[in-house]
This record gives structure tokens, sequence and C-alpha cells, in this order.
């Protein structure tokens, strides 16, 4: 168990997906005017995370992998498909968000309302593919993969949350005319990142 | 009269490099430059960027990418139902990820281990979607084209600068070579100068692109965000 908290605060803390790998950047500042939105898109994406990391785990795991295919008999034992990974995982997570998108439809009218467009804006989000990938390549087991994309889930909800609120407040201030909008935002996250930066010391 | 209007109409031939096909690649260069003004693809363009050389071999991906990947959907676009285009869309990407990516292990293996899963994530680069969404989908196939290479040599021309920046102040070479000798003796040694560390961090690229922007818009005013 203790594994697995760690696991979920590395992720979500010491290693953000949005802060210290910078994934997720565009759904990130392109979402990022005003807070309610932000909060709408945080939720949406560790939804999806939270389903697609297991799922993509035992995709990867039962079909995928060097030697998956063995319990189909001895001679697929040396098949290897992992050059699928990305068009696999990729079609997980379209047909996920997809379903996702029309269950949320079906049992919570006023939720899918408020979410938007930006549930079919998740598909395309970086920090949903990475943290797919990223776990293949640290070789997470099931529940590790469930705790992870969980964390990197609350992760990228705390980090948009965050600049959210930051650029509600900074529309008061006299920033350069030609460095409004978009470029303070930059810079901005540049300054959180080196914030996050100081994380990166604690071992759990 | 009404002969005339249901007459079919004659279709213009249009040259190769028409003025407006010549405007498709020029534009994304800087008043529709993909990352700077459309915020796409900003992800990449911050990961792989601490050096010269991946920076160029991304940009070259993402220019074969993008423009493929807008000719194949845009020759699809009356076909594909639109229900499932998203999917189709994406399966169209990931091939070509996958071919880009199968050829860097082949050709050229330490660039491929040094950018790992971002090649990959070329999947979810939103300049691939985004292009195919806004223009593959309504154009036709060779102005499809041609905007993705216009689109991908503007994002290219960031992801450059950013990775010539930072390589050259976060450790003084650029491709490699020393440009910025700190050695004992030297003349930069000896008034002081250090490599500046934080250019290695991808915060670096974050103030370098709010930079970048900043004095693209106090030159170009009319991308002036208002609000």
């Amino acid at each position: 168990m203790q594994d697995l908290i760690n696991v979920f605060i590395k992720s979500a803390f010491i290693e953000n997906m949005v802060l210290s790998y910078f994934l997720g950047m565009c759904s990130y500042l392109a979402v990022s005017k005003t807070v309610k939105t932000a909060f709408g898109l945080g939720l949406a994406v560790i939804f999806v995370l939270v389903i697609t990391a297991p799922v993509n785990w035992l995709l990867h795991e039962y079909l995928l992998k060097e030697g998956a295919l063995s319990f189909l008999g001895s001679s697929f034992a040396g098949v290897d498909l992992t050059f699928l990974k990305f068009i696999a995982f990729i079609a997980v997570i379209a047909s996920m968000v997809q379903l996702v998108e029309m269950i949320i439809e079906k049992f919570s009218p006023a939720l899918y309302n408020s979410l938007g467009i930006f549930l079919p804006l998740i598909t395309v989000n970086c920090a949903i593919l990475g943290t797919s990938l990223f776990m293949v390549q640290r070789e997470y087991t099931l529940a590790e993969s469930t705790f992870f994309g969980m964390g990197s889930g609350v992760g990228f909800f705390l980090a948009i949350v965050a600049i959210a609120s930051i650029r509600e407040k900074i529309r008061y201030s006299a920033v350069p005319p030609a460095l409004r909008g978009l470029g303070i935002a930059f810079i901005i996250t540049g300054l959180m990142g080196l914030a996050f930066m100081s994380l990166m010391g604690i071992k759990v | 009269m009404a002969d005339v209007a249901q007459a079919p109409k004659v279709e213009e031939k249009e040259p190769l490099f028409s003025k407006k096909n010549r405007k498709l690649l020029s534009d994304p260069l800087d008043d529709n430059n993909p990352i700077t003004v459309q915020v796409l693809g900003i992800c990449s363009a911050l990961a792989v960027t601490s050096q010269l050389k991946p920076s160029i071999v991304m940009a070259i991906c993402v220019v074969f990418v993008v423009s493929f990947a807008n000719l194949a959907v845009s020759l699809m676009r009356k076909v594909m139902p639109g229900r499932i285009r998203m999917i189709v869309q994406l399966i169209v990407i990931a091939a070509l990820v996958t071919i880009v990516d199968i050829f860097l292990k082949a050709f050229a293996f330490d660039v491929s281990k040094e950018l790992s899963v971002f090649i990959g994530l070329i999947i979810t680069n939103c300049i691939v979607m985004g292009r195919l969404e806004a223009f593959a989908m309504g154009n036709k196939p060779w102005a499809a084209f041609l905007d993705g290479i216009g689109n991908g040599i503007g994002y290219g021309i960031i992801l450059i600068i950013v990775g010539g920046l930072r390589e050259l102040f976060g450790s003084g070479t650029l491709l490699g070579y020393t440009i910025l000798n700190v050695e004992e003796g030297s003349f930069l040694a000896n008034i002081g100068y250090q490599h500046n560390g934080i250019m290695a961090t991808p915060a670096a690229a974050m103030f370098i692109i709010g930079v970048l922007i900043w004095i693209q818009r106090s030159r170009n005013t009319k991308l002036v965000d208002i609000s």
C-alpha cells in the first residue's frame, strides 16, 4: 500500500506532468482563462486518466509486449508487437474519451453541459498519452499504473486550477500590452515550473 | 438567365505556386505561427529543445508528419464519416509517427534514444490534429500539403531558435561544438562568465517563448491580445 501512495505522491507533485515534464501544455494554456472551465477540464482529465492507464497497461501486458501472446501457443511466444504501441494506446484513449462522453451525457446532462467542448479535447492532451508511455517505460504493475494515472490526473488538475486563478488576478495588473495574455502566461508557467523544481529533492 | 446560372462552372486551373498557395506557406512563419499565435504544439517545443540537434530532428519529423497527414486526410475528407473522424485522423497520424520512429531507430539511434517518448507524443502534438481539423478537412490535397509544410516550418523555426539559445547559454556549445569556452584561463573565465544552469531546465524554454511572443507582438501590433 505504501508503494502505491508513493507512486501517487510522486506523480502528482514531484514529477508533475505539467510543471515538471511540461506535458499537456496546449490545453493547459488554452483552457486556463477562467477558474470554472479549468476546474471542469481538470476533473475530466483525472477521470480519463484513471480509466486509460490500467486499460493500456492490460493491453500492453497481454497483447503488445514481447512474448505476451504466448498464451495462444508456443509459436506465438516470440511475437513482439511493441511497435504498435502508439496506435493501440491512442485508439484506446480516443475510444475511452468517446465512451466517457456518452456515459456522462446519459447519466449527468448537467455535468456534460458544463464540460462541453473540453471532453473531446482531452483526446489530444499529451499528458494522457504521456502517462501511458511513461507507465510502460517505468515497468509499473497494474495497481501502480492505476495510482500513477490518478496521480498524474490530480497533478494536472492542481496545475491548471493554479494557473487559471493567477491569470484571473493578473488581468488587473499593468502588464506591457504586447506581453498580455499568452506571453505572460508562458512566463508565469516558467516560474511555476521553477518553483516545482524545489520538490525534486524529496525522496519517497 | 436561368441557363447561364445552371451552366457548369469552369474549374480554373490554378498554377502550382499561385499567390494563394505561397501565402499558405508563408503565413504560418509569422502572422499565424503555430506556437506563438495558435498556441499549438507547446509540449514538444519545451521538452526537446534543451539542445540544438534534437530540436532540428524534431522539426524535420513534424514537417514530415504534418504535411503527409494533411495530404492523407484531405484526400479522404469526402469519404470519412463525421462521427469517427477523430479516430481516423489519429490512426493516420499514429501510422506516420510509427514510420518516423522506426526510421529514426534505424538511422539515428542516439537521437532517437534522446527524444524517447517525445517522438510518440507527436501523435498528440496539437499542431497535427489542429491543422487536420482546421484546414485539411475543408481544402484540396495540394493546398493542405502546403499548409502542412508551412506550419511544420513555422513550428521548426521557433524550435530551432529556442534550442539554439538554450544550448548556447546553457552549456556553451552549438551542435556539440564549443562556442563559449569557460575553461580555466580562457577569456570568458577571466571575466567571470559562467554557464547558465537554468537554461537546461524546461522552464527556460517557457521564458524564451514568452519573450519571443513579446518581441513578435510589439513588432506586429495586430496580434496583441486585448482581454
